[in-house]
């Protein structure tokens, strides 16, 4: 019997595994291009197609007789032979520390050889970090350098645009470049002397460089100076200069200090002038998140050749902190340049600064007038326990959302803009442990540069304003 | 001295662990192919005697949807069945006048039945990809099909969306794709819908 149970354990622990290993990735930076080939294990090593690897950088073909198989890349043949550890090259043998590959065609060479065999056919230098998976070939190498402002913001510099993946969680911000080649500091880790942000590790694995900033509290990345600035900062910053951006003084719209419009160099961070509403400390309520929906590669809607909603709604964005804080709400203005931010992002900032009301902002071009939208929600409730279901962790608030809606709604009436209330599959509105509502707005009639008319931006959000506010008691005593 | 039945044991085991790796692999690879699969139509359009339906169409003009009847003909199975009735749909919003255009070539791929209550509706990647974006104009889109199904096929409680067979973030950029729809919540929103206030 035991002897049966005990088989039964290493047939399925080998029927998992068999299927359960990792795909290993090889990136490869150039001054041509830069990509991802999927890695092979032979003869318990890590193997990389050959002709895959040239193909993107020059003239590449390759021919198959008998055991040879003959590669040549621009003017530099190779003769490769099957099951055999070496390769002639214009002539001359190199080794390649493991045995050559030839499967259907393609001819497989052990990753290490990338080093020796590579110079021969480019003729040039190329570096291989073979515990992660990349090879720079040529001097393609983007380096970055890392300060901490007088104001807790983490300032990233890099010395080539960067665009990397940005996932957050409980203390830690991870930013992960597949498509860069970029390469770390003397020292993996660079330490900053606060508390605020403590550190930042940098690491490569399978094929990307991650740079991970610890943090003690919740944190936000912007870009800034076309991709070559990358600032941390904590959300309570970021709220504050929400605040600091309608200080006296302050032009109408203009983006928040050291955030970065398209196109323009980003400012250094500086101290946020001194909000309307003084800040009670690093983690500060903030009564209203405004979400400039889209940003970054998400432009939304194409409105026309020259207009995106991404940057309709940032405008609308700050219209909307305009109008809020003059009417003496404290508003976080989720994206104020264009970021790149999740859905998931969005909902978890909201969340952490336990927001009364949140809301995202659209444009659109069908329709006329104004849609308010709330969150569509299962029926059946999908929690575990003490555990939300993420997907419908709005359940609470959403009767309070409604309202919101039907307010913000009857104040759109006032202005005899049209106007629709519908429910909506529109993350991440789902997502959102508070009042959330979404906004859509359409031009009146056909002209759509009324979209960007500052008039039109004003009548819609003075309208949503108006209507936050009339509902303020209620919504600060949400659930 | 390993005893022989221990051995014999171990090796019927490691061989049958090998062949259940080879069936999955080749399974995999079946997987993989159906996916790839043409997307053309395979056969003529179904004939035979029409029944009498109702679809629910959008209509941009107004951000309404519009239940209108219709007499097509239906195959007998009930998978079929909810094919044929995206198809006729989608027929309406691929016609030039169209209230709700959709973008060339969009169709549904297939439509599975799955009990308890769970019909997956696999549209195409033109459907997604041409599809034009905003919260209103996705949201027609995506209540049209499920209250299409729904109301036509008794028993449906859930319905996904995928593209191309996979599950995709939104319809574009806006409908929320990545997870189940339930029906009475759409059924809901088809009557705010319906009522055009």
């Amino acid at each position: 019997m035991r002897l049966v149970a005990s088989s039964a354990v290493i047939l399925l622990s080998a029927f998992l595994l068999s299927g359960a290993a990792p795909e290993k990735h090889l990136s490869v930076y150039s001054v041509v291009a830069n990509y991802s080939l999927t890695l092979v294990q032979r003869d318990r090593r890590d193997y990389v197609g050959l002709l895959e690897v040239l193909e993107p950088l020059g003239k590449v073909s390759a021919r198959t007789d008998g055991s040879h198989w003959r590669l040549r890349y621009n003017n530099v043949e190779g003769d490769f032979q099957s099951n055999r550890p070496h390769v002639r090259i214009q002539g001359r043998d190199y080794d390649l520390g493991g045995k050559f590959f030839m499967e259907n065609g393609r001819g497989l060479v052990p990753l290490t050889s990338l080093n020796s065999i590579l110079p021969r056919f480019l003729g040039g230098p190329v570096s291989l970090h073979e515990d992660s998976g990349r090879l720079f070939i040529g001097s393609v190498a983007t380096h970055f350098t890392a300060s901490l402002a007088a104001d807790n913001r983490l300032v990233f510099n890099f010395t080539a645009p960067v665009n990397p993946t940005i996932a957050t969680e409980p203390g830690a911000l991870h930013m992960t470049f597949t498509r860069e080649p970029l390469v770390g500091p003397a020292s993996p880790t660079l330490t900053f002397g606060s508390k605020t942000i403590s550190s930042a590790n940098y690491r490569e694995t399978n094929g990307a460089a991650v740079v991970t900033v610890n943090s003690a509290i919740p944190v936000i990345a912007s870009f800034g100076n076309s991709g070559r600035t990358i600032t941390i900062s904590p959300t309570a910053i970021v709220a504050a200069q929400g605040t600091a951006a309608t200080a006296p003084g302050s032009a109408p719209g203009a983006p928040a200090q050291g955030s970065s419009a398209p196109g323009n160099q980003a400012t250094p961070a500086q101290p946020a002038a001194t909000p309307a509403t003084p800040p009670s400390g690093p983690w500060r309520r903030y009564f209203a998140v405004v979400d400039a929906s889209h940003g970054g590669d998400d432009h939304g809607e194409t409105l026309s050749s020259t207009l995106l909603e991404k940057d309709v709604t940032v405008e609308l964005a700050r219209s909307l902190r305009q109008e809020l804080e003059s009417r003496g709400i404290a508003t976080l203005v989720l994206r104020d340049s264009d970021a790149n931010l999740s859905l998931d992002q969005r909902a978890i900032f909201t969340n952490s600064d336990h927001a009364a009301i949140y809301v995202a902002l659209h444009a659109a071009s069908s329709g006329h007038g104004v849609r308010i939208y709330t969150a569509l929600l299962p029926y059946s409730e999908d929690d575990r326990g003490p555990f939300r279901s993420w997907g419908a962790a709005q359940h609470a608030w959403l009767p309070l959302s409604q309202s919101t809606a039907s307010a913000v709604a009857a104040e759109m009436q006032k202005r005899q803009i049209p106007v629709r209330t519908l429910l909506a599959p529109l993350r991440p509105l789902n997502n959102v442990t508070g009042a959330a509502i979404a906004v859509e707005v359409a031009p009146q009639g056909s002209d759509l540069t009324q979209l960007t008319a500052p008039d039109y931006q004003q009548l819609i959000t003075s309208a949503v304003a108006t209507a936050i506010a009339s509902t303020r008691d209620q919504l600060g005593s949400a659930p | 001295m390993i005893p022989r039945h221990l051995v014999i044991g171990l090796t019927v085991l490691l061989v049958a662990a090998l062949g259940m790796t080879i069936y999955a692999l080749h399974m995999r690879k079946v997987a993989t192919n159906v996916a790839a699969a043409d997307t053309r139509p395979l056969g003529p359009p179904v004939a035979g005697p029409t029944e009498q339906v109702v679809l629910f169409d959008a209509h941009d003009e107004d951000g309404t949807l519009r239940a209108e009847s219709a007499r097509i003909p239906l195959p007998s199975g009930r998978q079929q069945r909810a094919e044929e009735l995206l198809r006729a749909l989608l027929s309406i919003y691929l016609d030039k006048s169209s209230p709700h255009v959709l973008g060339p070539g969009s169709d549904v791929r297939s439509v599975f039945l799955v009990d308890p209550g769970v019909a997956v509706i696999d549209v195409n990647s033109a459907f997604a990809d041409t599809h034009r974006s905003g919260v209103l104009v996705e949201e027609l889109t995506v209540t049209s099909l499920i209250h299409t199904v729904s109301a036509n096929t008794p028993g449906v409680l859930k319905v996904q969306i995928l593209v191309d067979g996979k599950e995709r973030d939104t319809l574009a950029g806006h409908a929320d794709l990545t997870s189940y729809y339930d029906v009475m919540a759409v059924n809901q929103l088809a009557t705010q819908l319906q009522s055009g206030q």
